[in-house]
């Protein structure tokens, strides 16, 4: 009895909860950020050079900032909000409700904050997660190689130890945004006789130290999202080792969890007009006012079926996470879905806007957006792991298969 | 509310799936079959489950039920669809229950629920007309006669029709098939002068008939709900069958897949597992993934029904598409994988396939489902 009541109380401050959080959004989140963000002018990524794009951008995020819900489940002295699991999921509800844009887009936030809250000293902690939480630094991810990709273990960049600090040698590929990050979180073999999961360490580092240079790699979208980035005797303190020393995986596979998980929710879900309407102006209407197109119609239904339930499955995700539930290995199986439903929406998006969405330079096209965002999803399901690769761990990890 | 079942429902899960696994394997239900069981389900199973107080999970304790929700009738129609066992429990007491409950007054309620609660009365929602599930194309007639009405029309897919005790006949009192207005449910007795029910032997050896009206008289206390305002009432009482059948289906494919992952880790060809085979791996693993993204959908969708029945359409229709299209892919790659051994009779898998298919035709299937979201999002 005494359980029940409990809940009930709980039930009831959430509700108090619930209420000043939404006169509180209301209050504070302008106009101009409660419609989705269109163009990567409209994200705000933090960092030494930021610059905001407009005002309302700036006040959104000083506001957000102030009141610790950047990161609403960090602790307090990190600059964070210390919302419960339970609160943090009223306050996505209250965001979600109103349309309200995410305040600050952070590798540091989504990848390297959880993994230093969990495997971070103390003054690795002081130094970094403030910083984080206020988009003061901006974090790039130095994982990948060239001939270190789906098999990510055998990367090859070396550190060698030199008294207080190793020295950096070797190149890095596929790094979002190197060239304007700040810091870089780092994968490197610190002992080359190990078995390769057993010889790497996590190494954190200022992106201005000295044999640090970058080179964007222009894509099929026109964009250059990523970087070749080479590392030549880049000079680095022990002390920035995140972890133990050649125990660098486990951080690195955890990190992977929270970057599969956030690569998953990337897709534009339950965002702006409804798929169809979209189709529909483009496309037109037959006489009962559907979409002139029966068989992209049910393509675009049966989408939506699959986006909404997607969208359940995410949401139990993270309650199943707060209830010590959760398979550890689970953000594979939502990358995989959530990447390939991405590639779904825009193969629609291109069939729907046909003639339209072929433009790829005039202001009218808004210079190409459709067809580079298309062409920009085909990398969902390569980076971060693909699907090949989730599904494999899937099988072996959760499935139990033999010799997977 | 979290997507993960509380304490109280992880209870009544583990007390019911050790009651049917138990008493109800899926040699129950071969075994019903092969004898040519009369009725086709266990009527002393049936009041061992009222007594445990499954029978009137969803009656209100006033009637004598338990007074529990949506998410909780999913838990054991769930656990049902692991074993199939062939049961009242969705005629009678998720959707008869739930009709009589939402659009009964209280002398129909008083009369009718503390039995479906006991166990003693079986119950069933007679909709379906033609091959497929279209509840707006009611044409069986209902028309005014002295203090009430005479029904003439038919009846398909009547889920336990050959055994219920009383019917809730969906008519039309007015305009004509595909109209919303013009919509009443009737409660029929079966015995009842030009009735005429033919028990329908289905593929999956589960339960369901075919009724003929024929100027059956009814009086006007037989009226479930408000004469031709019926729509709004079948609607929720329908939403509430198809998130009870999607988690029956739910239950179904998790247990087929279990079998197959099984049955790919000890079957042996070319001198391996053939679990060991990428080409099965990923298939495995991408339908482990589309049962748990139909799990949280179908979770969801219960739960949006204990929340308000009325504004549960959407994720109804989610859930019941995606049951019906990840049962179908269960079920087959099920067959699949076990090979030859798949197809024999003597073998257990083809029972879930037979199963699935009636599932997936029960109050609509996914092509349905995903029309009406389609139409709900309005393009």
């Amino acid at each position: 009895m005494s359980e029940s009541k409990t809940s009930e109380t709980e039930t009831a401050d959430l509700e108090t909860f619930r209420n000043e959080t939404r006169a509180w959004l209301e209050a504070n989140c302008p106009p101009e950020m409660r419609k989705p963000a269109i163009s990567d002018a409209d994200v705000f990524w933090g960092g030494r050079n930021a610059k905001f794009s407009s005002e309302p951008q700036r006040i959104w995020f000083e506001r957000m900032r102030d009141k610790g819900w950047t990161v609403p489940d960090w602790p307090k002295e990190y600059g964070g909000g210390r919302l419960s699991a339970a609160e943090h999921k009223v306050l996505r509800a209250e965001m979600g409700r109103i349309g309200a844009r995410p305040p600050l887009s952070s590798f540091g936030i989504w990848m390297l904050g959880p993994a230093l809250l969990k495997y971070g000293n103390d003054a690795q902690k002081k130094e970094h997660l403030p910083k984080i939480a206020a988009g003061e630094i901006r974090w790039c991810q130095g994982y990948s190689e060239p001939n270190a990709g789906s098999d990510l273990a055998s990367l090859q960049t070396r550190a060698e130890s030199d008294g207080d600090d190793f020295i950096i040698t070797g190149q890095k590929i596929w790094t979002s945004y190197a060239n304007y990050a700040d810091w870089i979180f780092c994968l490197v073999r610190t002992d080359p006789a190990a078995k390769k999961h057993d010889g790497i360490s996590f190494i954190l580092f200022d992106m201005t130290s000295k044999g640090v240079s970058t080179k964007p790699i222009l894509l099929i979208s026109g964009y250059s999202p990523f970087c070749e980035t080479f590392f030549d005797g880049v000079r680095v303190p022990k002390s920035h080792v995140v972890g133990t020393v050649n125990r660098g995986w486990d951080v690195a596979k955890y990190l992977l969890q929270h970057e599969r998980a956030m690569i998953s929710g990337m897709g534009e879900r339950g965002v702006g007009r409804p798929l169809g309407q979209i189709a529909a102006d483009s496309v037109g209407t037959d006489t009962l006012g559907r979409l002139d197109d029966a068989m992209l119609r049910g393509k675009i239904a049966s989408f939506d079926v699959d986006e909404a339930a997607l969208a359940a499955c995410a949401e139990r995700a993270v309650d199943l996470a707060k209830a010590g539930q959760a398979h550890p290995a689970f953000s594979s199986a939502m990358k995989y879905y959530g990447t390939e439903l991405n590639k779904r929406r825009y193969e629609i998006l291109m069939s729907a806007g046909g003639v339209d969405a072929l433009e790829w330079e005039s202001e009218r096209s808004r210079h190409g957006a459709r067809p580079r965002a298309w062409l920009r999803t085909k990398a969902n399901s390569i980076e971060g792991g693909t699907t090949e690769v989730m599904l494999g761990i899937v099988a072996k990890r959760i499935l139990d298969l033999p010799g997977a | 509310m979290a997507l993960v079942l509380t304490e109280e429902q992880s209870m009544l899960r583990d007390s019911a799936r050790g009651l049917i696994s138990d008493k109800a394997p899926v040699s129950h239900l071969r075994h019903l079959r092969d004898s040519k069981d009369p009725i086709g389900f266990s009527r002393e199973f049936w009041h061992s489950f009222a007594e445990m107080g499954f029978a009137g999970l969803l009656v209100p304790e006033e009637f004598g039920g338990s007074g529990l929700g949506y998410v909780e009738a999913g838990v054991v129609m769930e656990e049902i669809g692991r074993t199939l066992m062939p049961s009242p429990f969705l005629a009678t007491s998720v959707v008869a229950a739930s009709a009589l409950n939402r659009g009964g007054n209280a002398a129909q309620k008083s009369e009718y629920l503390p039995k479906i609660a006991s166990g003693s009365l079986l119950a069933t929602l007679a909709v379906d007309e033609g091959a497929k599930h279209r509840p707006l194309q009611t044409s069986l007639q209902a028309v005014r006669a002295g203090n009430g009405f005479k029904l003439s029309g038919a009846k398909a897919l009547v889920v336990d029709g050959h055994v219920a005790d009383l019917v809730i006949v969906a008519a039309r009192t007015a305009g004509s098939a595909g109209e919303r207005d013009g919509l009443t449910l009737f409660l029929v007795n079966p015995k009842a002068k030009g009735v005429a029910i033919e028990r329908t032997i289905m593929v999956d050896a589960h339960n369901a008939a075919r009724i003929e009206l024929a100027n059956v008289e009814v009086n006007a206390d037989s009226v479930l709900g408000e004469v031709d305002q019926g729509a709004a009432l079948l609607d929720g009482v329908l939403d509430i069958g198809r998130g009870a059948v999607a988690a029956e289906m739910v239950g179904l494919s998790e247990e087929v897949f279990n079998r197959t992952v099984e049955y790919l880790k000890n079957r042996k060809q070319f001198g391996k597992l053939i679990g060991e085979f990428q080409a099965l791996q990923h298939r495995a693993a991408e339908l482990y993934v589309d049962i748990e993204i139909t799990r949280a959908a179908t979770m969801k969708a219960l739960q949006a029904l204990d929340a308000d029945v009325t504004k549960a359409a959407s994720s109804i229709a989610v859930a019941k598409a995606r049951a019906g299209t990840t049962a179908t892919r269960a079920v087959q790659e099920g067959v699949q994988m076990h090979g030859g051994m798949g197809m024999t009779d003597q073998f257990d898998i083809g029972f879930f396939m037979k199963r699935a298919r009636v599932c997936e035709e029960l109050f609509g299937d996914a092509n349905y489902h995903t029309e009406q979201l389609a139409r709900a999002r309005g393009y």
